[in-house]
C-alpha cells in the first residue's frame, strides 16, 4: 500500500513537472523545473532497485546537461522572449499528434506480454551488489557497444568545439 | 502489494507524449532540445521498469547508453544553437527559413 502511495506521488509529480517544463514561457523557469523533474525521476529509479542509474541520472543529467542548457539560456534575449508567443503555428497540430500518440499506444498497452524472467532477480543483485552486476555485464557482453559509446562522446566533443568556435581569419 | 508494470509504462508514455508535444509546438529551439531530453527520459523510465520486472539487467545497460547518447546530443544541439545565435541572433525556429522548409 505504501509503495503504491509513493508511486502515485512520483508519477503525479513527474507528469506535472514535465508539463511545466514544456509550457513555461521563461526558459530559465523551464530549466529549473526540469532540474526538479530529474530528481523525481532519480527517485523513481531508486524505487525500481536501480540505484546506479539514479546516481547517473543526478550526476549526468542534473549536474551536466542542465548546466549546459542554463549556459545557453543565459545567452538569450529574455525580454524579447517574454514578449512573443511561445507556440508556433504548429501548436494545435502538435497537441493533436501527441494526444493521438498517447491514446493509441495506451490502448495497445493491455496486449503487452512480458518475457519470461531472467536470472537477475532482486536477491541475486542484492547478493552481488548492483554496480558489480552491471559492470560485469557492461564489460563482457556489451563491450563493443561500450566502445562505440565512447566514440560517440568523442565525436560529440569534437563536433561541439568545431560548431561553436569562432571562424579564424585566414 | 506491488505496483503493476503497466502503470510505469503509462507514466513513461505520458512523459514521452508531453515531449512530443513540446518538440512539435514550441517556438524556442532550446525548449525543443529540452523536449527531446524529456522524450529520452520517458524511454529510460520504461527501460528500467521493464528491467526490474523482467529481472534482467540489460534494460538498465540500454538506459545507460541512452543517457550517453543524450549527453552527446545535448552538446551538439547546443553548439548548433550557439552557431545560430552568432549568425542570426535568434532562437526561434519560425524565423529560420533559409532552407525553405
Amino acid at each position: 500500500m505504501v509503495s503504491i502511495g509513493f508511486f502515485i506521488y512520483f508519477a503525479f509529480a513527474i507528469v506535472v513537472l514535465s508539463l511545466l517544463v514544456v509550457t513555461r514561457k521563461n526558459p530559465v523557469h523551464s530549466v529549473l523545473w526540469m532540474l526538479l523533474l530529474f530528481f523525481h525521476i532519480a527517485g523513481l529509479y531508486l524505487f525500481l532497485n536501480a540505484e546506479f542509474m539514479a546516481a547517473i541520472q543526478v550526476i549526468v543529467y542534473a549536474g551536466g546537461i542542465l548546466v549546459l542548457f542554463l549556459f545557453v539560456v543565459l545567452l538569450m534575449n529574455l525580454r524579447e522572449e517574454l514578449s512573443i508567443g511561445k507556440y508556433t503555428t504548429f501548436g494545435p497540430t502538435g497537441f493533436t499528434f501527441a494526444l493521438g500518440l498517447f491514446v493509441a499506444v495506451s490502448m495497445s498497452l493491455s496486449s503487452f506480454i512480458a518475457a519470461p524472467p531472467g536470472k537477475y532477480s532482486i536477491d541475486l543483485i542484492k547478493q552481488e551488489t548492483h554496480i558489480k552486476a552491471l559492470g560485469k555485464l557492461l564489460y563482457t557482453e556489451f563491450i563493443y557497444p561500450f566502445e562505440v559509446a565512447s566514440l560517440i562522446l568523442l565525436v560529440a566533443m569534437i563536433g561541439a568545439i568545431v560548431l561553436a568556435k569562432r571562424r579564424l581569419k585566414s | 502489494m506491488a505496483v503493476p508494470l503497466s502503470w510505469y509504462m503509462l507514466l513513461s508514455l505520458a512523459v514521452f507524449s508531453i515531449g512530443v508535444f513540446g518538440f512539435l509546438s514550441r517556438r524556442n529551439i532550446i525548449i525543443m532540445l529540452m523536449s527531446i531530453e524529456l522524450m529520452l527520459n520517458g524511454v529510460n523510465i520504461n527501460l528500467i521498469a521493464l528491467s526490474h520486472y523482467i529481472q534482467d539487467l540489460r534494460g538498465q545497460i540500454l538506459a545507460f547508453f541512452v543517457i550517453a547518447v543524450a549527453a552527446a546530443e545535448a552538446a551538439i544541439g547546443l553548439a548548433i544553437v550557439i552557431a545560430m545565435f552568432r549568425n542570426r541572433a535568434t532562437a526561434h525556429v519560425d524565423e529560420i527559413k533559409e532552407m525553405q522548409g
